[in-house]
């Protein structure tokens, strides 16, 4: 059966928590905590929206001479491989 | 022989991928070209033995990491800093929290995260030192799970677990410093 959980518990797991890498009850634990307590919400919202914008931020477009130059060095090696 | 028709296929798709990974690692466009190249030749040789139907992304990402640490991170001259500050729980958060009225406008400390630019994001993730880049990198950058990771970097779950938790951190306080800077972040702690 899952126990009750503080605020300082629910923080130190707040990463586990959202990477969904919990057992299931701490999993419910820090829900239900949650539930009931808006400043780890708050937080548990801003980290959540970290997340989104650490990924969102962090895309690079693939230089197109990158796709023929491994395109080319794949051709390369299948025929010194078939010879 | 590896039937190039069919690597082509399954491994391409993950170039965007691989690329933002060995530009963040290398740091360098040139330096990622060559890392994502010889990623790709070596896959390629060793897909014979590529079991199907498993994970091919984390495949590739294990063979990006190895010859990221194999071949770049031996001709680097700086020595790596090899570990991370201690930094306080939340720490973004209560920076950006700092001098708002509690209780009024709850979204703004998201409102202060969108501030932060992609320049700011990947300097951030860049100033970290290598073990914790990567995992950070790998985690939250490209969703994998703790054990996809440990497979990935050939480390135990628990330092995997170690590294993605210290690896944030140091990137909320690089995100701070960054933000103080430009006037993005409060300047005092807002108490606990």
């Amino acid at each position: 059966m899952a126990g009750f959980v503080g605020c300082d518990e629910t923080i130190e797991r707040l990463y586990t928590y959202l990477d969904g890498e919990l057992t299931e009850q701490r999993r419910i634990e820090i829900t239900r905590h949650l539930d009931l307590c808006g400043p780890c919400v708050g937080a548990y919202g801003f980290e959540a929206e970290l997340r989104k914008v650490i990924a969102s931020r962090c895309k690079d477009h693939v230089p197109d001479d990158l796709i023929t130059r491994v395109a080319a060095a794949l051709d390369q090696e299948h025929t010194r491989q078939s010879n | 022989m590896a039937d190039q028709a069919l690597f082509s296929d399954l491994a391409m798709e993950y170039m965007p991928a691989l690329y933002t990974a060995a530009l963040r690692m290398t740091r360098n466009p040139a330096d990622a070209e060559d890392l994502v190249q010889e990623t790709y030749l070596k896959a390629y040789r060793a897909f014979a033995g590529f079991e199907q139907g498993t994970n091919l992304k984390a495949w590739l990402y294990r063979i990006l990491t190895n010859t990221y640490i194999n071949t770049y991170r031996a001709k680097k001259r700086r020595p790596e800093i090899a570990d991370v500050e201690d930094v306080e729980d939340l720490y973004l958060y209560r920076h950006l929290s700092a001098g708002q009225a509690s209780g009024l406008g709850r979204s703004a400390e998201d409102e202060a995260l969108d501030r932060f630019t992609d320049t700011d994001v990947k300097a951030a993730i860049e100033s970290l030192p290598d073990t914790f880049r990567m995992a950070v990198l790998l985690a939250d950058v490209e969703g994998f799970s703790y054990k996809e990771i440990a497979e990935i970097t050939d480390v135990p779950i628990g330092t995997v677990m170690s590294r993605i938790h210290r690896g944030r951190k140091a990137l909320q306080k690089a995100l701070v410093d960054r933000g103080s800077t430009r006037g993005l972040v409060g300047a005092t702690d807002k108490a606990r």
